[in-house]
């Protein structure tokens, strides 16, 4: 297979998402939630598709690969992005009146993370990743009347704009160095130059760029404030997607591209991975917003992220992988229960929590076992993920880096308690269970499943990984 | 194909909490009797595998083992030395007396009961696990139920407790995970196997550093000095059959892993730090008398009593000689099943009076009697009577000691059994005879329940005390091994 055919389902996830603004244009209003259906049947069965591709493999040109790799970030964009809006049917239809484009846009996001994951050209990469990036902006502001939400968009453009220049500066730098904009081609040069403060200065830029999207620090800033005035499934796709969609980008760009002269990078990326564990575990500690915990939580999880990058190699990029499908679905269902109370409620604040285990005990539970997931506890996906993360790290030497990260566990074990504790111990403020639709209820049931399977049965998931991560360093 | 005893052993706990989500809330008798059931199988079970090691064949036994995470080259695997055998007897017979104490338990008992057996049956993986992934993942699990545990059914300070003992505990595992990676990376093997990771020889520096991790990391949940501050606060905050559970079993859990992981794989490493623990271990045993004898909360003077007689178990380790080492396991067994013992008359006398101060009890053994005297046996085991089990650990501990170590060790740990006698002696005059005090007369006997539970437990005290030959046995074939390892006394 070759040729356009090999951009089958690019072809089709854009096609969903004409299908689906064409439906939002044509339903009258009322018949929202059935624009969502039609998204979310149309990107599970997409992924089903794509998951049939696992074993084809083509090249369109220089510019655009199928492998297994770019098979799997398929699927788990097309996965991510039902989950999203599954969680928004319900939210859109009471907090979000006369969302239009919403699910759309989705859609859109979806294909500029599939598009970022395949390519090996600097420019397809950035073009996806701007997809991703504008779908992102119009989405984080879509809470049109609520002034954090227009807040949140304003900061996450200003500062996304900024990024994208950081980075297009690296990427025209690299261009400059190595005389092509493809992966292979810029491995090749790389591998033969010598250390240069061009060369440098192209690392630090592209990198740091990057780091912007995934919300490493110091590039964090912008993240905390998006994440809280987001419509909250959308804070889930920041917090999840899009940072999977960057370290995607990322995996394939450092083995196909860069890895030649990522020597020369290793020590700040330590610096960085370390400082930002440091930071978001210690600052989610202050926050009395869930959303913001959660979004302090996720920045330290890219830390972890991060501990494996800089010890780059085949080991690493697979527990990355690993690390990161653990990390969606609990993550996903810490978020799908905040999209429950907060749909229910409007309540986000930490505090408003309490007693929620005699008002939605499922609930509670799946939070609770989330949480324990994202610090790392067994049973659950986190242990066994961070496991392989944080064993890649040692294999390669970085028992420093792997200490701070085990102890900055610890730090979030302290925070996920506390909301714990409101879930459980303290008694609840306000009465009356609060129901869950049978979306919800099944979509929760999905993710702590995914959850606890990875956790109790990992092999299947692992040998997945370790055969679509093997393309990148053939 | 013979059953599986340790997997049945290990998972039925798990099986049970899992069956306990299905079952209504509102059903407290099924709930019950549901953990009462998972509870017995495990113990069945455990008891099976103890009378089925077989000593004279020595090693580990009852091998079961299948490929988790080949990847990682991480097995599922369980096996029993004679240690190990002794040690999921003592657990089987803790929870199902836990599981017993518990039953007036009418707080959302479902969520309690499932969270006991998550907890139990990561004590039994860790006791049988010669994976060394799953040793860690066993342990992690019996720490993970913990904070809402004692947090929603504890008592006295419950939250700080609670968050206390969480925190200092995972903060201990920290240093065994990275313990763990250090001796994986360093293996060269790409594998966790207990047996594998033994042949390996590693460098000195490595052994010395994994060696002080593992060290300090297990010796947190052991209680060693100054890391057993959590103990007292948290066995004081928990919930009966939590205290029983956790200085019964968890606190074992630290040393098994001293002796079963740091001791075993790091015989270099242990040389140079088994001096340092002993010293350690001589301040555990004096501090921890010293501090039960200022207590006024029975809780407390149980709790402190813990740490000092962890103590004299870390001392057996550190002695670097069979007998001193084998002393410290039955000091485990012994110190589980008293401490039970301890916690669990506490508990009956705590619900009626609502108060543990020790001020206000007096003559107890004419109200209730039978709680009383299962009472005063745990102190008298507590305090070295010959007859019952504490007394042959600690002679065992001695022994070893003086062969090894010298009598200035032997001498201390002599200062702490005395410091023992006084607290424990001047405790159960108070509170059991004299005068009756406060609301010591309104005060009625044990539930039936309770009180079985408590002569199940006695039971162990006397049988060991008077015949200790069926633990030793096991427990010496397992020991050897490593002591000569070691390089230690035999």
């Amino acid at each position: 297979m070759n040729g356009l055919l090999l951009l089958l389902p690019e072809l089709l996830i854009g096609a969903l998402a004409f299908l689906v603004f064409s439906a939002d244009l044509l339903l009258p209003s009322r018949r929202a939630p059935l624009v969502g259906w039609i998204a979310a049947v149309g990107m599970l069965a997409l992924a089903l598709f794509c998951a049939a591709w696992w074993g084809v493999s083509g090249r369109v040109g220089d510019l655009y690969v199928v492998d297994r790799f770019a098979v799997l970030f398929k699927v788990l964009a097309l996965l991510m992005g039902a989950a999203v809006v599954l969680m928004s049917v319900d939210y859109a239809r009471r907090r979000l009146p006369g969302a239009g484009e919403y699910y759309g846009l989705i859609v859109f996001a979806v294909l500029g993370i599939v598009i970022m994951t395949g390519a090996t050209e600097l420019l397809t990469a950035y073009i996806g990743l701007e997809l991703l990036n504008f779908s992102l902006y119009v989405l984080v502001s879509y809470r049109k009347w609520n002034p954090k939400s227009n807040e949140a968009g304003t900061k996450y453009i200003l500062l996304g704009a900024l990024s994208s220049a950081v980075l297009l500066y690296g990427l025209s730098l690299l261009y400059g160095i190595a005389g092509t904009t493809s992966y292979g081609g810029i491995a090749a040069a790389l591998a033969g130059s010598s250390p240069s403060p061009a060369l440098n200065a192209a690392l630090v830029l592209t990198l740091g760029g990057l780091g912007f999207k995934v919300a490493a620090v110091p590039f964090h800033m912008w993240a905390p404030d998006a994440y809280e005035g987001a419509p909250t499934p959308i804070t889930a796709f920041l917090a999840v997607a899009a940072k999977a969609a960057g370290f995607g980008l990322l995996l394939r760009l450092v083995a196909e591209a860069l890895l030649p002269a990522l020597p020369l990078v290793v020590a700040p990326l330590a610096a960085i991975a370390t400082a930002t564990m440091i930071l978001g575990n210690t600052v989610a500690i202050r926050q009395r917003n869930i959303k913001r915990l959660l979004a302090y939580s996720s920045i330290g999880q890219v830390g972890y992220l991060l501990v494996g990058l800089a010890a780059f190699g085949a080991g690493a990029a697979e527990a990355i992988v690993v690390h990161l499908v653990g990390y969606a679905a609990a993550s996903f269902a810490a978020f799908l229960v905040v999209v429950i109370v907060e749909n229910r409620t409007g309540d986000e604040e930490i505090a408003d929590y309490a007693g929620l285990a005699e008002r939605a005990p499922f609930a509670a539970f799946a939070l609770t076992a989330a949480f324990f997931s994202l610090t790392g506890l067994p049973l659950l996906a986190g242990f066994v993920t961070k496991f392989a993360l944080f064993l890649a790290a040692a294999q390669a030497g970085w028992t420093w880096l792997v200490a701070i990260g085990i102890t900055t566990s610890v730090v979030s074990l302290y925070y996920y308690l506390m909301v714990i504790r409101q879930l459980y111990v303290v008694p609840p403020a306000k009465v009356g269970a609060l129901g869950m639709t049978a979306a919800e209820r099944g979509l929760l049931a999905v993710l702590l499943a995914a959850t606890i399977a990875i956790g109790v049965v990992p092999a299947p998931l692992f040998a997945v990984i370790q055969s679509a991560v093997a393309p990148l360093f053939s | 194909m013979a059953i599986p005893l340790l997997s049945l052993m290990t998972l039925t706990p798990l099986a049970g909490a899992l069956v306990l989500f299905a079952v209504p809330r509102e059903r407290h008798g099924l709930i019950r009797a549901v953990a009462l059931v998972a509870a017995g199988i495990s113990a069945a079970a455990a008891a099976a595998v103890f009378l089925g090691y077989d000593s004279s064949r020595a090693g580990f036994q009852f091998v079961e083992r299948l490929p988790w995470l080949p990847q990682l080259g991480i097995d599922y695997a369980l096996a029993v030395d004679g240690s190990s055998a002794v040690m999921v007897l003592l657990t089987g017979v803790v929870i199902v007396t836990g599981v017993l104490v518990s039953w007036r338990i009418d707080y959302r008992p479902k969520d309690f009961f499932a969270l006991l057996l998550i907890l139990v049956a990561g004590v039994y993986g860790v006791f049988c696990s010669t994976d060394l992934f799953f040793f860690f993942f066993w342990y992690e699990v019996a720490v993970l139920p913990m904070y809402l545990l004692i947090a929603v059914w504890g008592s006295t300070n419950k939250e700080y407790g609670a968050l206390k003992l969480t925190l200092m505990l995972v903060a201990g595992s920290i240093l065994i995970w990275v313990g763990l990676l250090i001796v994986y990376a360093a293996s060269g093997i790409n594998s966790f196997d207990l047996f594998r990771l033994q042949q390996v020889a590693f460098d000195p520096t490595t052994q010395s550093i994994a060696f002080l991790l593992f060290m300090i990391g297990f010796g947190v949940l052991a209680g060693m000095w100054p890391l057993h501050t959590w103990s007292p606060d948290g066995h004081v905050a928990a919930p009966t059959a939590v205290s029983m559970l956790h200085a019964g079993v968890l606190m074992k859990l630290g040393a098994f892993g001293i002796l079963r992981i740091a001791m075993t794989l790091l015989p270099e490493g242990a040389r140079v730090w088994l001096p340092a623990l002993l010293v350690l271990a001589t301040v555990n045993v004096i501090y921890g008398a010293l501090s039960a004898m200022a207590q006024r909360d029975l809780k407390y003077v149980v709790g402190y009593s813990s740490v000092s007689h962890m103590g004299y178990v870390l001392m057996g380790l550190a002695s670097l000689s069979l007998v001193g080492t084998t002393g410290a396991v039955l000091q485990m067994f012994s110190h589980g099943i008293m401490t039970a013992l301890f916690f669990a008359m506490v508990g009956v006398i705590y619900d009626q009076a609502h108060t543990r101060d020790i001020r206000a009890f007096g003559g107890l053994i004419r109200t209730m009697p039978a709680v009383s005297i299962l009472f005063i046996l745990a102190g008298l085991a507590s305090l070295g009577l010959p007859g019952l089990s504490g007394f042959v650990a600690e002679v065992l501990v001695f022994s070893g000691l003086a062969q090894a170590q010298g009598w200035l060790f032997v001498a201390l740990a002599v200062v702490g059994v005395a410091i023992t006698a006084t607290y424990i002696l001047r405790l159960i005059a108070r509170v059991f005879f004299g005068p009756p005090r406060g609301t010591s007369p309104a005060l009625q006997e044990g539930s039936r329940l309770d009180v079985a539970a408590g002569a199940a437990l006695a039971f162990f005290l006397i049988a060991v005390g008077l015949y200790p030959a069926p633990l030793l046995t096991p427990i010496v074939s397992s020991v050897l091994p490593i002591v000569r390892r070691l390089g230690g006394v035999e």
